[in-house]
Parts: structure tokens; C-alpha cells; sequence
């Protein structure tokens, strides 16, 4: 059984978002960039022991990206992928990268495509239910649960007002979230290893993007808090009620 | 031509958050010069069906397929489009939860449509067709401009408030052909969680830190989400020790909520929590420390004992309660 991870490099957590050219792009100057958590802690590390309890014979990492990504591929494959491939271009919208991710995928003929439930930069969740029409497969988002047996995956997931529990057949894609696995650091061996396995460069299929985005916009600054005594909080209710109309 | 909406319902009730999204539609309709249709999957009273009128649709399209009474993302998908090529829409809304996610691009990929997915506003159509939506988890926004001849939008739920009308909208029952794939996935066992307000949903959300000590004093947390009629919700150290289940954690890496209301006790505001909860219209913290990063973000502030304001604000709400 093979599986393809989808990772997205994105800034680390702790990234100060800022802006320049006229606030038409985003400035990445001295930004730490890191996998995707869902893509990594969730997605890849599901893979990776599906792997080590001999159900997964391959398990290939997939990202969009230019030659600056490799630190962060290079990672994934520290972790324990075993090998990699760079679709080396600039993406601009999930249709686009969908497209190409589903292009590769489709000379390979995966069994199960994992990503995270979406990526903490653009934050739109969609490439991964893309590549799964792109390539006639079923979707599973938000999933908590997985495992494996022959052809099918049986998915805990959950869904507006609860979880439910589904079967699944391969192909099939699904999105990860906390409680499919636990986040792993690479060791030294996985380090080492991972500076000779292959990362394959791929140029991309052609295809057109359906979105672009114009500008950017920093939140409003907050006006100021108002501190409230901790003796009074009558008044802290009050003004829930009265001035910020909130209760 | 019409805008085409789908909306979704809980056994039969219509969702809030879809009310919201059908009167979205329904100014983006007036915009545009033409008029919204809702679309509703599923087994619904038509009584219910017409209060989508209040919301300013002229015509609702059902499929009462009871298949569709659980979430088939390609059956959705195949719905909506069969509705759109009926009506001829070019402009297509859901919203951005578990169903609009696992639907919308879908279709964006049928279709070939640009999509947004979590708007935050109306399109400007002097630009282009311009959403603004969040990015980097709230730490920034973006104005995304769709290209295709189709647009798909994903709308942000507690984006804009309700308003009723007095319209009444005409019921179609539609008819759609469903493929064998559309129902690939097997549900097996549904566990659908009743009587707590759902932290996604939730218009009022009460969330705990570090600064709670430990899951035993969590009792005060659910006293005050009670009488608030609120959700609760935790920081990732609280969900990562295991007080809280993983389903609470509001953060970066965790869930993103927008709520009217956000109380945070004994959470200091890390820069990755702050990215979950800062579109929260106000927020109240509650803090023993006053340099605490989070009252920088805060509405309103409190520094002192978490679990003594605790009490005191839930003796307060209680008050307030009764003399309302």
C-alpha cells in the first residue's frame, strides 16, 4: 500500500505577520518556516506508522514549492518518509495546487493521500477535497481516528454536532487532525538518513489559477482595555450588557 | 442567474448560521440584479422550508432524499450542481464549516470556479469580485479576487447580523441523479453530541488556561458557560495535559473561533492562542498577571484570582439574570 503526504511549508507558529509593497504581499524576511502542524504532527506521522506496523510499503511526501522548501522537506523525510518530491513551482491559489499534486499522483497510483485539515497560512482547507475530485476519490475531513485493514480505512471524524465513525475504500483522501497521532521529533539517524534519500524535482502540469489575491490588511489595533476590579464584577456585567451589548 | 445557497438543518431545524448565509446570498443577489435560491437536502417540513423567505430567498429547491440526511460531500456536490445548472447560477454560497469544507471545492473543481473559502464580506465588485477572508489564522486578512466565470464563496459564519423581512419563498421539490460514488463513504455509527452549545457555533465561549491549576476547578469554567449559556473552550496545554478534550483547544493549531463574547481565564495570550480567538467581536481577560501579553488584545481586564473573580462573575451574571 502506498501513501502520499501532502506537507505545505508555512511560517512557524510564532511569526510576526508583516506586511510591504504597499501591503500587496507579505514580508518573509528572517521568517522560520516549518511543515504545516496538521501536515506533519497528524498526517505524516499517521503515514509513518501505518508504515512501521507493515500495512504501508511506501510512504511518499509531496510539496509545491521552489528550491527554499528542501529545508522543510527535508524534515518530513528526517522523520521517516521515504522519499520526497518537489513540484517546483510557485503556486497561487489551492486550485492550482491541487492540479498539480493530483497530476503527479495520478503517475503513481496512490492508496491513501493524507493531509492536514488545512494550513495555518491561508487557512482554506481546500486542497486536499480538490485532489480528491481531481482524482475521482473519496474525502474524509477533520478525521481523529484512522486505521487501516486491506483496502479500506476506517475513519473517525468528526462532523458538525458530533463524530461519526466511516468505511471507507481506497483511493481515498483524508484530512487530519489532532487525535490521529502524536507529534514525533527526528533523531539523529532519521537526520542523517534523510540527506541521502531521494527528493525528486518535478516540473509542474500546466494549469491555470482561478484566484489571486490582491492586497492585504492588518487587524485593527484593539482601542485600549478597560480594566474592571476584580471586587466589582457587577459593573464587568454591566458593561457587557450595556456598552458592549455582548449579554 | 439566480445566487444559489445551500443551506443546512439540524433533523429538520434550519441552522442559524445558514439563515445567515441564505441573507448573504440574498444581498449579494440584489447586488448583482438577480434573485437567490436556496438549496435544502434532505427530510425538512416545507414549514420550515418557507421561514427562508424571512431571509430574502424567492425560491427554495428541496431534495428529500433521506440519504442526504447524513453528510455525502459528492452527493451534496452533485446536488448543487444540478441546482445550479437549473437555476443558471454563476455565483454559488455554503458556508465555512465541516459541510461547506468538504462540499464547496468539490464543486470549485467541477465547475472550475474560483473559490473563497471564509469570506468575511461582501464581494466589491468595482475590483474584480473581491473577498476579504483571514489568513495566517487571523494574524492578518486578504483581499482574494476570483477570476473564473463561476465564484463560490465559503462564507465565515458570525460575519453579519440577522435580520428578518417578511418574504415568503415559493418550495420546488428538485429531483437530482445520484451517481454510485456519491455515497462511497460508509457511515458507520453517528454520536452526535446534545444539550452543550457547540464552540464553533457559539455565540458566547468561556475558555481556561494554565491559570486554572488543574482540571479540577474546571467546574467553575462550566458555571459560568451555564448561566452565559456559553461554550466552553481551553488553551494547548490544557488540551495537550489532558484537563480538556482536544475539541476544546481554540488556537493556532487548534480550533478558530469568532464569537460575540470571549472570556479567557489564566490565559497569558501566546501569540499562537491569540491567532484563534482574535476575531472575537470582545474580549475579557482574566488574569493574575498584569503583564500578561493577552490584555494587550482584551476589551476588558481583570487582575486577580481566577478562581475568586470566577465565582463573583458568575454570582454576577446570575444577578444581572434575574433583574433583566
Amino acid at each position: 500500500m502506498k501513501i502520499l503526504v501532502c506537507i505545505s511549508q508555512v511560517p512557524d507558529t510564532s511569526t510576526k505577520i508583516m506586511l510591504k509593497d504597499n501591503d500587496t504581499a507579505v514580508n518573509t524576511q528572517g521568517t522560520t518556516y516549518i511543515i504545516n502542524p496538521y501536515d506533519e504532527w497528524y498526517a505524516l506521522i499517521r503515514a509513518l506508522e501505518l508504515k512501521e506496523s507493515g500495512v504501508a510499503t511506501d510512504v511518499h511526501l509531496i510539496t509545491v514549492g521552489k528550491a527554499d522548501t528542501e529545508p522543510v522537506i527535508r524534515k518530513g523525510l528526517a522523520l521517516g518518509g521515504d522519499q520526497a518530491i518537489r513540484i517546483d513551482a510557485d503556486s497561487v491559489d489551492p486550485y492550482q495546487t491541487a492540479n498539480y499534486i493530483a497530476d503527479y499522483a495520478k503517475t503513481v497510483g496512490y492508496d491513501l493521500l493524507l493531509c492536514g485539515k488545512e494550513s495555518i497560512d491561508y487557512n482554506n482547507g481546500s486542497v486536499g477535497v480538490m485532489i480528491a475530485e481531481l482524482l475521482d476519490a473519496d474525502y474524509i475531513g477533520f478525521a481523529t481516528n484512522i486505521q487501516v485493514e486491506g483496502t479500506t480505512a476506517t475513519v473517525k471524524r468528526e462532523i458538525e454536532g458530533g463524530e461519526e465513525t466511516d468505511v471507507v475504500n481506497f483511493p481515498v483522501v483524508i484530512a487530519c487532525q489532532k487525535g490521529v497521532a502524536e507529534a514525533r521529533i527526528p533523531n539523529m539517524r532519521g537526520i542523517m538518513a534523510a540527506r541521502t534519500k531521494p527528493l525528486n524535482v518535478v516540473t509542474p502540469t500546466s494549469s491555470a489559477a482561478v484566484t489571486t489575491i490582491l492586497s492585504y490588511e492588518m487587524p485593527p489595533a484593539k482601542a485600549g482595555v478597560k480594566m474592571v476590579s476584580p471586587d466589582n464584577m457587577d459593573e464587568l456585567v454591566e458593561l457587557l450588557h450595556s456598552e458592549a451589548k455582548v449579554i | 442567474m439566480s445566487v444559489l445557497v445551500l443551506v443546512e438543518h439540524t433533523d429538520g431545524n434550519i441552522k442559524k448560521k445558514s439563515f445567515e448565509a441564505v441573507q448573504y446570498a440574498a444581498e449579494i443577489a440584489k447586488k448583482t440584479n438577480t434573485t437567490a435560491t436556496a438549496l435544502v437536502l434532505g427530510t425538512i417540513a416545507d414549514s420550515e422550508l418557507e421561514n427562508l423567505g424571512t431571509y430574502g430567498v424567492q425560491k427554495v429547491l428541496h431534495v428529500a432524499d433521506k440519504k442526504l440526511d447524513e453528510l455525502h460531500a459528492r452527493a451534496y456536490a452533485s446536488a448543487l450542481i444540478a441546482a445550479a445548472q437549473k437555476e443558471g447560477s454563476k455565483i454559488i454560497i455554503a458556508l465555512h464549516d465541516i459541510n461547506g469544507k468538504a462540499v464547496a471545492p468539490r464543486v470549485a473543481v467541477k465547475l472550475k470556479a474560483g473559490l473563497v473559502s471564509g469570506a468575511l464580506s461582501y464581494p466589491d465588485l468595482d475590483k474584480g469580485f473581491v473577498l476579504k477572508k483571514a489568513v495566517f489564522s487571523g494574524k492578518a486578512f486578504a483581499f482574494v479576487n476570483i477570476t473564473s466565470d463561476v465564484k463560490i464563496i465559503t462564507l465565515m459564519a458570525n460575519s453579519f447580523p440577522l435580520v428578518a423581512g417578511s418574504g415568503k419563498a415559493a418550495i420546488e421539490k428538485l429531483d437530482v441523479t445520484f451517481g454510485d460514488k456519491d455515497f462511497g463513504v460508509k457511515v458507520k455509527s453517528v454520536d452526535k453530541v446534545t444539550g452543550e452549545v457547540s464552540l464553533a457555533d457559539a455565540e458566547l465561549v468561556v475558555s481556561g488556561g494554565r491559570g486554572m491549576k488543574g482540571p479540577e476547578n474546571w467546574g467553575l469554567i462550566e458555571d459560568l458557560a451555564k448561566e452565559l449559556g456559553a461554550a466552553t473552550a481551553c488553551s494547548r496545554p490544557v488540551a495537550d495535559a489532558g484537563w480538556r478534550p482536544h475539541h476544546e483547544h481554540v488556537g493556532q493549531t487548534g480550533g478558530t473561533i469568532r464569537p460575540n463574547l470571549y472570556i479567557a481565564v489564566g490565559i497569558s495570550g501566546a501569540i499562537q492562542h491569540l491567532a484563534g480567538v482574535n476575531g472575537s467581536k470582545v474580549i475579557v481577560v482574566i488574569n493574575k498577571d498584569p503583564e500578561a501579553p493577552f490584555f494587550k488584545a482584551a476589551n476588558y481586564g481583570v487582575v486577580g484570582d481566577a478562581m475568586e473573580i470566577l465565582l463573583k462573575l458568575t454570582e454576577a451574571v446570575k444577578k444581572f439574570k434575574q433583574h433583566k
